[in-house]
């Protein structure tokens, strides 16, 4: 079993379960074993646009640092993060002190006990992480082909923005179309791919999301899809709990439940157990529309 | 030889100098010099009494040197050397100094450093003037003979004005017929006349002027030599067809059972393998493409050996049969021409990008096309008769919507800059399709309408009030498909509100970019070309229509996108400029070019690999290197790579250099 830095970030350790297990579950399937960054600290959730961000930057930095140290024991500079948002703010991070190498030198100043930050980390979306080991080689891999599923690839922003960071073409992406291929399921064009899900409104106006919600997922339906596969927690959450609203705000609203693509591929390589899926998470089950497969 | 009474004058430029630098502490201390008569000033020392000034200085003090301080030598060196010349002294003797664009300007907020620095630069370029040679201009002759290349409206108003003037004209087309993007329009704004009318008149001339040469189906393969005296290989691209047999008919294109793309139609339509361009061709004659052609396809891979056929089979040939005139005969006809011009214009226009590159904006749906292809759907002479109908199902589009800056102003996606003419012409189309089809909706989404020209903003305001076209200020984000419409996703910013709307057809004003293949030309002519293919001109204000390489200009939008009216100004200005050089019977040259001292050179030939200009020739008798004066453009390439500095560009000499570099690199 290989060997490879993971950052789960705070959500994969609540919430979001079911992404961490399937994640990890699934790259053990191609002999990975994700192995989880020590002492790491919040990637900060959305990044600071103000100016004067050095301050902002220091956390991330801080958790690139620790990977430098981590690298040298693991033999591989790659650290994966499966969340959007943690990815997003790592990368961005890595790329914002490589460009400015004045800011390192001020956050220096700010920490004690770690290293030089070399700039050697390479930051991988966990979606990257499987289109370098291979598409490809990833059949091999599937058990249970998601033959006659219908998934519409949910993208959301933070794979895809800033340009600098994005992992595939910003306005028409198909890095997770290709995975979900291989995985043997269909997949449907679905235009609101890159879309923006209403994000952190979720908080304090619901009803805005309500509103994105009740968008993405009719147009899902409108273009024939049974789920919607996302990589992002916020994602997740907004469109899965938020179907509430759209549902008590347009009476002929349909459901539609929404997955990680990580427990698709957890599906399709047989590993379906609750502790690696764990359903309950759902607010819309998607046991009943993955039934076949499972 | 070395310059003793030296005279300075030093340009105020209004306040563009003299507002940052102190020019009366700079003459001052100019003055104090040995070798300077008189170090004075004046507030524009371009103007008449500022030459004046330096004519009457050069009489009074008997000046053998002049320094101009003031703004870049690319603009008034010529003025004060032309002035110097009045007086009597030889205009090499006299070199400017940039105080201006290298020291005013950048230093605005350092005025004393900016005033040291330009007694630096000034002190600097009276060092290199005391070694500068008097020198008489080189002359050479002129072939009376023109070559356009680009047989759009600009060519063709370029070449008929040629023509007209007497100057035997060669045009250069590379498609098989002219009228380039203009003939393929629906109607042009603001007057609405159809391009097939105005422009048809000026293509026959083109075709019938007795001054006149016409390639079309050509293109340009090489080009050597240099001002007055240019060679060119012209390719003329194999037709298989006879054109002095073909009458046009148009027989073979009835018969022809394989099919392409129209480019004539931007794909809106389909041609056959061989065909006429269009109805009203010029040439009127017919081409066969050869990777359609049912029989070229089966030769092709007889002589590849893929295919071993029995005797005398006879493949398709249908056209063959009913071709009257005995014009298709098969062969491949391709051959190099060659011809000699004094003066070339280059008006190879510009095409758009094509829809496919914007995926977010539907480009990949057969309904949502470029502004280009709708004007086919729109003209009466297209596929469609000039009712606009759906390329997906023939339906006739109820709702469209217009899109402006598409890939325009968004260097994300596109290109940085405003592409000028979308504005008018989707004002156009809207219109046209408002009238073309009375219960149809027109719906433009813009983020600015610029209407800049005669005529222009009433024709906007037409469109709105009497063809009830809808306008919103936004831009779009998004168009995807939802069952037969297409949904456009757009943000309203006068209301702040967000839109969606469900329309049958869509329309991209897509970014204008410099026509394919121009960055290849542009390297055979050795003319310089911007990021993004458009060509350069000399000086954007002062001399848009000349190229650095003498002899060669620019016509229409080859330099950049504009429409028909500056077009059609700008090539009879081209023309005009060409005329003015091969009226004279000789032609001066700059004389600062590389000369050899054959005492030192070992003919290594270092400089001759390096020239750009093909300049130099290492004599094999003497062994030493030899300049084509005529060729050379004095860029100092060779001189740079000589490892002995046997070659050296006259009043650029090392020694000078060091001298400059002297005085600049000392420290106060």
């Amino acid at each position: 079993m290989k060997k490879i830095m993971f950052y789960p970030g705070c959500t994969l350790k609540g919430v979001a379960k079911n992404l961490e297990d399937s994640t990890i579950e699934s790259a053990r399937v191609l002999g990975y074993e994700l192995m989880e960054l020590p002492n790491w600290t919040c990637c900060g959730a959305v990044y600071g646009l103000a100016q004067d961000s050095v301050k902002f930057t220091i956390a991330n930095v801080r958790n690139l640092i620790r990977a430098q140290e981590y690298s040298k024991e693991i033999g591989d500079n790659r650290l994966i993060a499966v969340c959007s948002m943690c990815y997003n703010n790592l990368k961005r991070a890595h790329i914002d002190v490589m460009k400015n190498r004045d800011k390192l030198k001020t956050l220096k100043l700010f920490m004690d006990e770690e290293s030089e930050y070399e700039g050697h980390i390479n930051v991988q979306h966990y979606l990257q992480f499987l289109k370098e080991f291979g598409f490809e080689k990833i059949k091999n891999y599937v058990k249970k082909p998601l033959k006659g599923l219908k998934v519409a690839p949910y993208y959301g922003c933070l794979l895809l923005r800033p340009r600098e960071v994005a992992i595939d073409d910003v306005e028409d992406p198909h890095i997770l179309e290709n995975l979900l291929r291989v995985l043997g399921a269909e997949v449907v064009d679905y235009p609101l791919k890159n879309e923006c899900c209403g994000s952190y409104h979720t908080v304090d106006k619901k009803e805005i999301v309500g509103e994105r919600t009740y968008k993405l997922v009719s147009v899902a339906h409108d273009v024939g899809a049974d789920v919607i596969a996302t990589s992002c927690p916020l994602c997740f959450f907004n469109l899965d709990r938020r179907q509430e609203i759209a549902k008590a705000k347009h009476p002929r609203f349909e459901n539609m439940p929404i997955v990680y693509f990580t427990q698709l591929m957890a599906i399709a390589f047989g590993k379906n157990s609750d502790d690696v899926l764990h359903f309950d998470r759902h607010y819309i089950s998607p046991k009943e529309v993955l039934a076949p497969w499972l | 030889m070395v310059m003793k009474r030296i005279g300075v004058f030093i340009c105020h430029c209004g306040r563009n100098i003299a507002g940052t630098v102190d020019v009366k502490k700079v003459a001052e201390e100019i003055g104090k010099r040995e070798d300077v008569a008189i170090a004075t000033t004046y507030v524009f020392m371009c103007s008449e009494p500022g030459q004046k000034l330096i004519e009457d200085s050069i009489k009074k003090y008997d000046l053998d040197g002049v320094v101009v301080a003031n703004c870049s030598p690319t603009l008034h060196e010529r003025t004060m050397r032309n002035a110097a010349a009045r007086a009597g002294l030889n205009p090499y003797r006299v070199e400017i100094a940039n105080i201006r664009e290298q020291c005013s300007w950048p230093h605005e907020n350092e005025p004393e450093k900016a005033t040291d620095k330009a007694i630096r630069i000034i002190n600097a370029t009276i060092e290199k003037l005391k070694a500068n040679a008097s020198l008489e201009p080189i002359e050479v002759p002129v072939i009376r003979r023109a070559l356009v290349i680009g047989g759009g409206v600009a060519g063709i108003q370029a070449a008929l004005d040629l023509a007209d003037s007497g100057i035997e004209t060669i045009l250069v087309e590379r498609e098989p017929s002219i009228g380039g993007n203009m003939f393929r329009l629906s109607e042009t704004f603001p007057t609405l006349d159809c391009p097939q009318c105005i422009l048809t008149p000026k293509m026959n001339d083109v075709a019938n002027h007795p001054n006149i040469k016409l390639y079309t189906y050509s293109e340009i393969e090489d080009v050597s030599g240099y001002m007055g005296n240019f060679k060119v290989k012209i390719k003329k691209k194999a037709t298989y067809v006879d054109w002095d047999k073909c009458t046009g008919c148009g027989e073979c294109m009835k018969v022809c059972p394989a099919y392409a793309l129209s480019e004539y139609d931007f794909g809106m339509a389909k041609r056959k393998a061989i065909y006429i361009q269009n109805e009203q061709a010029v040439p009127l004659k017919a081409v066969i493409d050869e990777n359609k052609c049912i029989k070229l396809q089966f030769d092709k891979k007889v002589r590849e050996g893929k295919i071993k056929p029995k005797k005398h089979v006879r493949i398709c040939e249908k056209c063959v049969d009913v071709c009257d005139a005995q014009a298709i005969h098969f062969k491949n006809n391709e051959e190099i021409i060659e011809e000699e011009v004094g003066a070339i214009i280059v008006a190879t226009g510009f095409e758009v990008m094509p829809a496919e590159k914007f995926p977010e904006l539907g480009g990949h749906y057969p309904d949502v096309v470029t502004a280009l292809q709708f004007e086919r759907l729109l003209a009466p002479s297209g596929p469609t008769n000039g009712i606009p109908r759906r390329p997906s199902d023939g339906k006739i589009p109820k709702r469209i919507a217009f899109i402006h800056c598409v890939g325009s102003r968004d260097p994300e996606h596109g290109v940085p800059y405003c592409s000028r003419i979308c504005c008018m012409y989707l004002i156009k189309q809207a219109t046209l399709y408002r009238h073309a089809v009375p219960d149809g909706e027109a719906y433009a989404f813009y983020i600015d309408i610029r209407s800049n020209g005669k005529g222009y903003e009433e024709f906007y305001e037409r469109s709105k009030e009497e063809y009830g076209v809808v306008y919103i200020r936004g831009k779009v984000g998004k168009v995807y498909k939802v069952g037969d419409k297409y949904r456009v996703q757009a943000v309203d910013t006068l209301t702040g509100r967000v839109i969606e709307m469900d329309v049958d057809m869509v329309v991209l004003a897509t970014a204008a970019v410099a026509s394919k293949g121009i960055k290849e030309l542009a390297k055979k002519l050795r003319i310089p070309y911007d990021e993004w293919g458009w060509l350069k001109e000399v000086h954007l204000k002062l001399r848009p229509l000349e190229t650095p390489v003498a002899g060669i200009f620019i016509a229409g939008t080859a330099q950049f996108i504009k429409d028909i009216t500056d077009t059609v100004s700008e090539a009879s200005g081209a023309a005009a400029k060409a005329m003015a050089m091969l009226s004279k019977p000789k032609l001066e040259k700059e004389p600062l070019l590389a000369k050899v001292d054959p005492e030192i050179c070992a003919g290594c030939g270092r400089c001759k690999e390096v020239c750009p200009y093909g300049a130099i020739d290492i004599d094999p008798r003497r062994h030493v290197a030899v300049v084509n004066e005529a060729l050379c453009e004095g860029c100092g390439a060779c001189s740079a790579n000589c490892p002995t500095t046997a070659i050296q560009v006259v009043n650029f000499k090392k020694p000078q250099i060091i001298n400059m570099v002297d005085v600049l690199a000392e420290v106060f």
